[in-house]
């Protein structure tokens, strides 16, 4: 008796690997675009907003 | 706290049974590895002493990297940043109207632990977690609407981390963080409170908008004592974003429905109000383990992708079932 391959269960299990590998190449791509130096140049001040002052 | 868990079938009933007729015990609930974990991982990123000394924060390059929890940038003592607070900086710029980095940083996180981040390493999870142990007459389960008002965090997140900043602009183009401005009681708690109580100068400048924060803080401690994170379950865009990932994450629960005696235990325990035999994976489901550790049959395992499920078991094949019973 042949087992029967369940398509969707094995999409469901390649989605996680494969995001994980999409996120790290977005964070890197988006780190070199300069989106890190603005998130830096943000956290280095005391946000204003944050603690509800700005 | 330890206890046992009481309602459901009792593991010690009939039902309750393996498949090999051995009948197991109740077990004793724990959570205080998962609340030591939650204490080290926020000491770890909130280890600059020297802003908590001085009323000032970590201004180096480590602050360029998020941490996966709600951890505001405007701790004394943070180290990375809060990657909603980024997302909000980046798309609020001028410079740019959508953030690869901070959505590629959720989606690595996510797809890798989903939201064991909310139960594991969120600063502001243990401080929900540790207020709900304060005793109160009548702990809120749940109530009516309660379904309904988990949707909340994801219109929060659409709204506030996104659309407004990237559209309500001043003339030159920028954004507020309007989920940090008009919501966060994380920003007032860890960074608001600290900063005023040890700068004499922002006292001074502290107005309405700190007292309107310090409001929503205040009913935020006043609900976690009588609901079970309600940040979380109805606010948190971190833990909205997160929860998508649960299903697909690497990092996954499973159930062994040949194991599993449906005693119920599971789901008496879970805080969250999951029902891990419907689904173990829910969108709500922060992964405390309290549901593996109530199963008096271990039917429930986690771990990752290739890691746990063992040959024969795995739910990726599945066996043809006769067309006709076997007695027939």
């Amino acid at each position: 008796m042949k087992p029967k391959v369940n398509l969707s269960k094995i999409l469901l299990t390649s989605a996680g690997p494969l995001l994980c590998i999409i996120g790290a190449a977005a964070v890197i791509f988006g780190y070199y675009r300069g989106e890190a130096a603005v998130v830096l140049s943000k956290a280095v001040m005391v946000c204003l907003e944050c603690i509800g002052i700005g | 706290m330890d206890k046992t868990y009481k309602k459901g079938i009792s593991p010690e009933s009939p039902d309750a049974k393996k498949p090999g007729g051995k009948i197991h015990k109740k077990k004793k609930l724990t959570e205080a590895p998962r609340h030591i974990a939650q204490a080290v991982w926020t000491a770890v990123t909130n280890s600059y002493i020297a802003g908590f000394l001085k009323g000032r924060i970590y201004q180096g390059d480590l602050k360029k990297n998020c941490v996966p929890g709600m951890n505001c940038y405007s701790c004394p003592g943070a180290l990375g940043s809060c990657p909603i607070g980024a997302m909000q900086a980046v798309v609020g710029s001028s410079g740019f109207k959508f953030s690869i980095y901070a959505v590629g940083f959720l989606t690595l996180i996510g797809a890798l632990i989903g939201r064991f981040v909310c139960g594991w390493l969120c600063p502001f999870g243990l401080f929900q977690d540790l207020l709900h142990k304060i005793p109160f007459p009548k702990k809120i389960k749940t109530f009516r609407g309660d379904k309904l008002l988990r949707l909340l965090k994801y219109v929060i997140f659409a709204v506030f981390v996104i659309l407004l900043p990237m559209f309500l602009t001043n003339d030159f183009g920028n954004g507020s963080p309007y989920f940090c401005k008009l919501i966060c009681p994380v920003g007032t708690a860890m960074a608001g409170i600290p900063l005023l109580i040890l700068n004499e100068s922002m006292r001074a400048l502290a107005g309405f908008l700190f007292r309107w924060k310090l409001a929503i803080l205040i009913i935020t401690i006043t609900l976690s004592i009588l609901i079970y994170r309600p940040f979380c379950k109805y606010i948190c865009p971190l833990g909205a974003v997160y929860s998508l990932f649960n299903r697909i994450s690497v990092f996954k629960y499973r159930l062994d429905e040949t194991k599993c005696v449906g005693c119920g235990a599971c789901s008496c325990v879970c805080k969250m109000n999951d029902d891990p035999t419907k689904n173990c994976n829910d969108l709500e489901c922060i992964r405390c383990g309290l549901c593996k550790k109530a199963c008096p049959t271990d039917a429930i395992t986690y771990g990752f992708v290739s890691g746990v499920v063992k040959a024969g078991k795995s739910k990726l094949v599945e066996p043809i079932k006769p067309d006709k019973p076997a007695d027939a």
